[in-house]
């Protein structure tokens, strides 16, 4: 207890720079420009209900192939020597430490119609190949300026927050506990399905959280990878900062009905984990 | 009385350059209840690992049943465990943990719900089915281990230092409550302790062990009375052991007096190690002692004194509830049943010298290591 002294600079942070600007972004979602309290910047909510949709639609399948990729690496690594395991986490952190936009930018330089990916595929003669035996007219695949880019974009540059923390649960579960499961006759699906999956559990939601948030709210993104075309979320709120569309009344009402919504979401899957009961049925 | 259940035959464990396991070779019986005991690193958990099937010997041969069951993965021995750690399903209720062999072995819903609750009545958890894990003690969860494993009627059940965790009262209920479920089940326990109270309290059989090797087998009497070695004299319960030489039949020499005792069968003259169990001596005033020596430390214990007596140079523990003085002189007194007489061995001159009495006392006193036998694997 009188080490409580310690933590006022914590206490201070927090309230600077977390509540207060959250209390900010609410003044500002429930006044108008003239400064008089309104709740306008809602009702037209509507309008925006594409990029809703759009920015929750991407997020979702960027997450779940976040899974499908993530979880067996975790799952294969967790299984490995030191050695393999050191190494492979440095290559997983390693793009994390280049600039995000770097990365982006890198993407876009492949992905693009002209782009390395297309060049070495014609360049192989690829297309040729194609086009005699399909009769087709192809000259290079079209991935850049398209959803899924702006997918792949999301699952390049946030699969780490998925792998990191299921690689961690896996890690720490008992060897004895998967002993006593073939101990008691479960052959070794058996003992994925009904025993290190469920524990896994807690790492998958903390690794959805990771992946879906940033995800949902992202930028950038969809305007390099996506050639602009799918407006996201996270574009639309920047446009009411920064933009021509200048009103940080709306950007900040848009922001925190996303927060609720993602809030709302959160709490679901939480309360899904704890209900250990429906795991185990699994 | 019964027939052979599990043999070893030659086993040995190699990791590296240590060996672990020394050519092992070791049946079981059916329904008794086998206890592996010896010090941390000696082998014991490993070799219940192999039979276990968690580990496959580096060479030799396992049998169960007259099969060989070396390849023979866990999940098809007809074998349970009870894990030091009990290392039960956090994600599963009380139930669902003792339910999950039977489900695994698809056994029909209405059966499965009578045997899980027979199982947790066995172990007097009646009616926690609902329960987390989390919610339970030590011993409640050492329990529920328990019951995990009968539920599947196992004909072994193999402990691994089932007790290990618990605090000393509770470990001496649960000692008693697994001998009852032992002889109530029927089926054999191979059991797996450092603590020799534990084992001479509820084994049919003792293996002690040490460096990989068997010491002793028998019967929990004979190994406290008639122990093989210094090593087990010294193991099992508090041992003086003196250098002395074999007379003749039922004459030993010792400190050069001679004394009766009721061994016989060694060479005449052949150096024996002498064995006095400190509750076979009584002290006497000085003039009536077969020896006399010094008394150099007293510690009340409860139901005796541990009193440690100076023999010119050796120092010998001796329990007795009579008080004496430190620095007084005392004579000592030893019934002819009171001497066991062994073989030389490797372990003579190791152990037996009171000596470092606290110091030794000490560690016999503390809790179970947790590392136990972790070097082993």
């Amino acid at each position: 207890m009188r080490n409580r002294s310690l933590a006022i600079p914590y206490v201070v942070w927090m309230a600077v720079f977390v509540i207060a600007p959250l209390l900010l972004i609410v003044v500002y979602a429930f006044t108008a420009k003239d400064g008089g309290v309104t709740l306008s910047n809602f009702s037209n909510m509507g309008q925006y209900f594409p990029a809703f949709r759009h920015s929750f639609v991407l997020a979702v399948t960027a997450t779940v192939i976040c899974i499908l990729i993530g979880y067996p690496l975790a799952y294969f690594l967790s299984k490995e020597g030191v050695l393999v395991r050191k190494v492979a986490m440095m290559l997983i952190m390693l793009p994390m430490w280049m600039n995000f936009l770097l990365r982006t930018y890198a993407w876009m330089s492949l992905l693009d119609d002209n782009g390395l990916i297309n060049q070495f595929l014609s360049g192989i003669g690829f297309f040729r190949l194609i086009n005699t035996l399909f009769g087709t007219d192809l000259t290079c695949f079209h991935m850049i300026n398209t959803q899924g880019a702006i997918v792949l974009g999301m699952v390049y540059n946030f699969l780490p927050f998925m792998i990191m923390p299921i690689f961690s649960v896996i890690d720490k579960i008992d060897p004895k506990v998967i002993e006593a499961a073939q101990d008691l006759g479960a052959n070794s699906a058996m003992v994925f399905r009904k025993v290190i999956f469920p524990l896994s559990l807690p790492g998958v939601l903390s690794g959805v959280t990771m992946v879906f948030i940033p995800s949902v709210s992202t930028f950038a993104l969809s305007r390099l990878l996506g050639g602009g075309k799918t407006l996201l979320l996270g574009d639309l709120i920047e446009m009411q900062f920064l933009g021509n569309a200048y009103n940080p009344h709306l950007g900040s009402a848009i922001a925190l009905v996303m927060m609720v919504i993602v809030l709302v979401c959160m709490a679901v899957m939480n309360r899904f984990g704890e209900g250990e009961e429906g795991v185990a049925v699994l | 009385m019964s027939k052979e259940l599990i043999r070893l035959s030659d086993c040995v464990m190699r990791f590296d350059e240590d060996v672990i396991l020394d050519h092992i070779n070791l049946y079981i019986n059916d329904k008794e209840f086998l206890t592996l005991l010896g010090p941390s690193g000696c082998g014991k958990t490993t070799m219940l690992r192999i039979i276990g099937g968690f580990q496959k010997p580096t060479s030799g041969d396992v049998f169960f049943d007259g099969a060989r069951i070396n390849d023979v993965p866990p999940h098809k021995r007809k074998v349970n465990t009870v894990f030091q750690k009990y290392a039960l399903f956090t994600h599963m209720n009380i139930f669902e943990n003792v339910a999950f062999g039977l489900r695994i072995a698809k056994t029909p819903e209405d059966e499965l719900r009578r045997r899980v609750e027979e199982a947790l009545t066995l172990v007097n958890l009646a009616g926690y089915g609902k329960r987390s894990v989390n919610s339970l003690s030590g011993g409640q969860q050492q329990r529920v281990a328990i019951a995990r494993a009968i539920v599947n009627r196992p004909q072994v059940l193999l402990l691994d230092e089932p007790l290990g965790a618990l605090d000393l009262k509770l470990r001496k209920d649960m000692q008693i409550e697994l001998k009852r479920i032992q002889q109530q089940v029927g089926i054999t326990f191979i059991y797996v302790t450092h603590d020799q109270e534990e084992a001479l309290t509820m084994s049919d059989t003792i293996v002690v062990m040490n460096q990989g090797k068997i010491q002793q087998i028998g019967t929990p009497e004979d190994i406290y009375n008639e122990p093989k070695n210094a090593f087990v004299a010294d193991f099992i319960g508090e041992s003086n052991i003196i250098d002395g030489v074999m007379h003749e039949d039922y004459v030993v020499g010792m400190y050069g007096r001679r004394f009766q005792c009721l061994d016989k069968g060694f060479a005449p003259g052949e150096p024996v190690d002498v064995v006095i169990r400190p509750e076979d001596i009584d002290i006497v005033p000085e003039a009536q002692g077969q020896l006399t020596g010094t008394v150099t430390e007293v510690t009340f214990k409860g139901v005796h004194y541990d009193t440690i007596v100076d023999f010119r140079g050796f120092k010998w523990l001796i329990q007795t509830t009579d008080y004496s003085e430190v620095g007084s002189r005392i004579g000592v007194k030893i019934d002819p049943d009171g001497f066991h007489i062994m073989k030389k061995s490797p372990y003579s001159g190791m152990f037996g010298d009171y000596s470092s009495y606290s110091a030794e006392y000490d560690e016999l006193n503390e809790g179970p290591d947790e590392g136990e036998d972790e070097d082993a694997e």
